[in-house]
């Protein structure tokens, strides 16, 4: 309905994404912080994943906007020869 | 819970940045409620994924989440036939046979569907019970939610409930059922996305599946070490989901029979819940056509199937790391409230410096905790440590040994325990903005689903006949905001009444257990008249309350005086009373209906029942993606599952 949900979805993700990525690059050295996940920087790793999730939301999205537009470019060309 | 978290910045960031989303989503969508269809019906132009996310969003809520986690941990594995078999032959079903009725006759809402098969008066009882039952439950899952945040993060308790009220209603007064729907596919990913990573971390934790299974035939044979259970159980018990069942009731921790499980479970209450409520029938009732609609259900089942690893397994898990004491984990305590505390540390201190004895003040103090009929269950070596200690402790080490000294296992609190067991900062504000999440379009769901049935089957039915849709849109605003204030209502009322809201929560089940029953009938027999309906849910309704008040199970029930039966636990009273209220149903109605005279004639019933309605045109479709395909599809998968855990 009008807005396409992936629009959103990929933003945000996209978002928490970058900031637990950069969270966890920042915090990297801290042994003790990451002693509670098994000893792995989950702040960088998932971080990471969700980045990946995130634009492949958007790139999901604008892939549909860019094939929805191209019948209606190709209409608009026909429009203009016919005239 | 036994201390209270300090959020990190980023642990907040993440929080805020939830909500400034759902705030925006709902200004975006402002500007396509033009109609009272956008708005209560989203303009039945949603695709399918969409609608099949949230149309599982919707029952995904907060509650549901901690509750399954909990139930992992007390019934291990055997909690997923709350997936397997109590929801997914039932959402194939809705999928296959009822939706081209919910969508395809003109019924903008599942009352409104009752009113043209049947007639009004079946209409006006199903409406009002849902809209009564809908205000409920979106009041208790926000004051779960408020007192989350206040045990948790310490946070005010009518701030955190009239916050998260505030932006519910913002993005539903700003783009109605389209919201909603949004909001509960962000939630799908934000708890898939925010919980995966917990579950990855307990399953390593643990050593692995094969370890898991292992450390719990060493909880199943003794269950009362993790008071679980006061039985113990063969080694599968809570890795096998079905092989303890064979065994009767005494052989499984559900304490549940073959026959309750399949029947009273798997079809009654489970198709009574996914075929006929309008919460979850309203996600699919807003697809764009009629396939996307029937596949609705069918996408949704997919992610149920695979639910199980992320709700129930990590409860397991929880058991598993309680039973080994490992990293001193336990399965979190009963919480005690401030207002006990106030009483039971200036006790323990007192205790302490007179010197009673140590028995005299096990036993003062756990009454104090628990109360003077029931006290508390805690540890007898826990609370003479404490009390040898107590002097040289400040009152938050009292507070905290206290606490630990409990050992009620409080349910609710296991899938947190992990996440704040796991959690660095950074992940435990995804994880904990997940929860938040999905609490908060629980009550987005409740009030689209309150505010469509009062529009449209109370209020444009009964009310105010024949307005402008203008007039309907502008009513359906207006009770938005009184349906977010009922819920704040309910939800003061179940945090200052928790045995009242018991009470409610069970007539809502005595409602709800016939009516799979009436549906099916009006559905597939064109005979089946109005008065027969009618009479038959009430006969149900009523069997209902009988059963119940004449039989004792875990010491609820038999207030009717005598006791006929005593069930081995409170789940297989519900499933035998679901059992009995659909049986009586059936019945009633079958022989009300043939003693009445039809007043719908077969030409008014086309459409609305299965034999009068010409069969939908699936030869369009490619033969892999007609619902009668994916459904067999997605049904093997779900024996082969149950298989795999046999």
């Amino acid at each position: 309905m009008g807005l396409d949900i992936r629009l959103p979805i990929g933003m945000m993700f996209t978002l928490i994404g970058l900031m637990l990525a950069v969270q966890g690059f920042l915090t990297s050295g801290d042994k003790a912080m990451y002693h509670r996940s098994l000893d792995i920087n989950i702040n960088f790793v998932w971080g990471v994943a969700l980045l990946i999730f995130g634009l492949g939301m958007l790139l999901a999205s604008l892939l549909t906007k860019k094939q929805e537009n191209q019948p209606a470019e190709k209409a608009k060309a026909v429009e203009k020869t016919s005239v | 819970m036994l201390a209270v978290i300090q959020l990190a910045p980023i642990d907040l960031s993440i929080l805020i940045l939830y909500c400034l989303f759902v705030i925006g989503i709902g200004f975006a969508l402002k500007r396509y409620m033009k109609t009272s269809a956008d708005f209560f019906m989203s303009g039945r132009s949603i695709p399918a994924w969409v609608t099949g996310l949230a149309f599982l969003s919707a029952n995904l809520g907060a509650l549901e989440l901690v509750g399954m986690a909990g139930s992992g941990a007390k019934y291990g594995i055997a909690t997923a036939h709350f997936y397997w078999v109590g929801a997914i032959p039932a959402m194939i079903f809705l999928a296959v046979f009822m939706m081209p009725f919910y969508y395809g006759s003109k019924a903008r809402s599942v009352p409104e569907y009752l009113k043209l098969r049947f007639d009004e008066r079946i209409r006006c009882l199903n409406s009002l019970s849902f809209a009564v039952m809908t205000v409920f439950a979106s009041g208790i899952s926000m004051n779960a939610l408020a007192k989350l945040l206040n045990q948790l993060l310490g946070w005010n308790y009518d701030a955190s409930l009239w916050i998260c009220s505030a932006i519910v209603l913002v993005y539903v007064l700003k783009g109605g059922l389209t919201s909603a729907i949004y909001t509960e596919v962000l939630q799908f990913f934000m708890i898939v996305l925010g919980f995966a990573p917990v579950v990855y971390l307990g399953l390593k934790d643990v050593g692995g599946w094969d370890k898991l299974t292992q450390t719990l035939t060493v909880v199943a044979q003794n269950p009362a070490a993790l008071e679980l259970n006061t039985h113990h159980f063969a080694s599968n018990a809570w890795t096998s989901a079905w092989q303890p069942l064979l065994g009767g009731p005494t052989a499984n921790p559900m304490g549940v029979d073959i026959f309750a499980m399949v029947f009273g479970l798997g079809f009654v209450l489970s198709f009574g819940y996914w075929c006929t409520n309008f919460l979850v029938v309203q996600r699919a009732m807003a697809a764009k056509n009629m396939s996307a609609a029937r596949r609705t259900p069918l996408i949704a089942a997919v992610p149920k199937m695979v639910f199980p690893i992320l709700v129930i397994l990590p409860g397991m898990i929880a058991a598993g790391l309680a039973s080994k004491h490992q990293d001193g984990y336990r399965l979190p305590p009963k919480p005690i409230s401030t207002a006990i505390y106030e009483k039971a540390i200036p006790s323990v201190k007192d205790a302490a410096t007179k010197g009673t004895a140590p028995d005299v003040a096990f036993k003062s103090i756990a009454e104090m905790v628990g109360t003077t009929a029931k006290p508390a269950k805690m540890s007898h070596e826990k609370m003479d440590a404490l009390l040898k200690d107590a002097p040289k402790l400040d009152d938050k080490q009292i507070q905290i040994r206290l606490q630990d000294a409990v050992l009620e296992n409080d349910y609710d609190g296991v899938i947190l325990s992990l996440v704040t067991k796991y959690c660095p900062p950074g992940l435990l504000g995804l994880a904990l903005t997940a929860l938040l999440a999905s609490f908060m379009s629980g009550m987005a769901g409740n009030v689209t689903a309150f505010n469509t049935v009062w529009t449209y089957d109370l209020y444009q039915a009964y009310i105010a006949k024949d307005k402008s849709d203008a007039h309907y849109m502008n009513m359906g605003r207006v009770i938005t905001f009184v349906g977010i204030f009922l819920s704040i209502a309910c939800a003061y009322f179940a945090r200052q009444y928790d045995n009242a809201m018991d009470v409610i929560q069970l007539v809502f089940s005595f409602v709800n257990a016939p009516l799979f029953a009436t549906f099916l009938l009006g559905m597939f027999w064109s005979r089946c008249t109005g008065t027969g309906a009618f009479f038959g849910l009430f006969g149900g309704i009523g069997a209902s309350a009988m059963i119940h008040g004449l039989t004792l199970a875990e010491d609820k029930g038999g207030w009717l005086g005598t006791v006929l039966y005593t069930f081995p636990s409170t789940m297989a009273q519900n499933f035998w009373l679901a059992t009995f209220a659909f049986g009586v149903c059936l019945l009633l109605t079958f022989f009300i209906s043939l003693a009445t005279k039809r007043t719908k004639s077969d030409e008014e019933l086309k459409g609305l029942v299965y034999s009068l309605t010409p069969k939908t045109q699936d030869e369009e479709q490619a033969w892999y993606a007609r619902p009668a395909f994916l459904g067999c599809v997605l049904l093997a998968i779900c024996v082969l599952m149950n298989f795999l855990f046999w």
